[in-house]
């Protein structure tokens, strides 16, 4: 029995940490490849609708996107909670999506400009006039490639 | 005579790399872009005279969506689970049927002839529709044309319409157009937004 008896306390080594910044890289550049900058900050809660049918937009570089929703709490005193447009970082109206669209067109290179598509990220509680005026008035600056963005819902079961 | 270097304590690495970790999380999103694509037909023109393009009435599927988010299809009412069969059958037409969308042989480029449908669905909604209603209208269009140009790759193809490469997609896209039109607003007595 001798043989397993433990003279005195034995202390637990410590935990090897050497890996652990290993890890954390790891982390870090998971997040740098799979997320992208923000861009503006959001004045409107949008949640997209579902779809299963979606594609995945090929050149995100060459989209232009109009945000559709009730603004954010902390603006609602000022605006409203009908649903209003967000164009970069300020509530614009239908009538100033012409010269957003015309300053997107600017920033995108010459070769590209006709495969601009134009992202409407709109809530799925808004009504379809404000969304028909927005498509009129794209149609009207014919930036006609639009995608109706939504997530991917589940196909299996519900 | 070279003293051997001291191992530099790298134990402050991982609290550097939490660092960057914390940054890009707080700076950056995930959001995917991805959705249901469309091309808006393009204005008409103004000056020039609009003459209305015949379409013969068996070739056209009206899809309404109203205020109330009800749906009628082809002048009855039904529900979204229904909608993708009723428009699959008016696309496809397999037995000719005279009701149904005629089908034009049009020669596609490194197919040959195929009778393409000229099966037009007009998508109509008001202003106080839903767009999450309208999005899941729109949705089953799609879902029944994919459904389509899926059987019409396995048939000739003998693979699924993803699976296929560029130039085949191309046919199968020719075969089976996605001719969906978003009507001109109109106002149907409703000025709820």
């Amino acid at each position: 029995m001798a043989k397993f008896s433990k003279s005195g306390k034995k202390s637990v080594p410590a935990m090897s940490t050497a890996s652990l910044p290993d890890i954390v890289f790891m982390i870090l550049f998971f997040f740098m490849v799979s997320t992208s900058m923000r861009q503006t900050d959001r004045l409107v809660t949008v949640k997209v609708p579902e779809a299963t049918e979606i594609a995945k937009l090929e050149r995100k570089d060459l989209a232009a996107y109009i945000y559709v929703g009730t603004p954010i709490p902390s603006r609602q005193s000022q605006f409203g909670t009908d649903a209003r447009i967000q164009l970069n970082d300020s509530f614009k109206t239908v009538a100033d999506i012409r010269d957003f669209i015309a300053a997107e067109r600017e920033t995108k290179s010459e070769s590209d400009r006709q495969f601009m598509t134009v992202s409407i990220k709109a809530d799925e509680n808004v009504r379809m006039g404000i969304v028909t005026d927005i498509k009129q008035e794209l149609r009207r600056t014919s930036a006609l490639r639009i995608m109706y963005n939504a997530r991917r819902a589940d196909t299996q079961g519900n | 005579m070279a003293r051997p270097v001291k191992e530099i304590n790298a134990g402050s690495m991982a609290d550097i790399a939490f660092l960057l970790l914390i940054f890009f999380l707080m700076v950056t999103t995930m959001d995917v872009e991805a959705g249901l694509q469309r091309r808006l037909p393009p204005m008409p023109d103004e000056n020039q005279k609009q003459d209305d393009v015949q379409i013969n009435r068996r070739n056209i599927l009206v899809v309404r969506l109203n205020d109330y988010d009800r749906l009628f299809a082809g002048g009855e009412m039904m529900d979204v689970s229904q909608l993708k069969d009723k428009a699959k059958e008016f696309l496809a037409n397999p037995a000719n049927d005279i009701n149904l969308p005629e089908r034009e042989d049009k020669v596609i480029e490194g197919f040959g002839n195929f009778a393409v449908s000229k099966g037009v669905i007009s998508l109509q909604n008001t202003r106080g529709t839903s767009y999450k209603a309208y999005i899941e209208v729109q949705n089953e269009l799609v879902k029944a044309i994919n459904e389509i140009r899926d059987d019409f790759a396995m048939l000739n193809f003998g693979r699924k319409y993803a699976a296929l490469d560029e130039d085949r997609q191309r046919i199968v896209r020719d075969a089976v157009p996605q001719n969906i039109s978003e009507a001109e607003p109109k106002d149907t007595g409703s000025n709820k937004r």
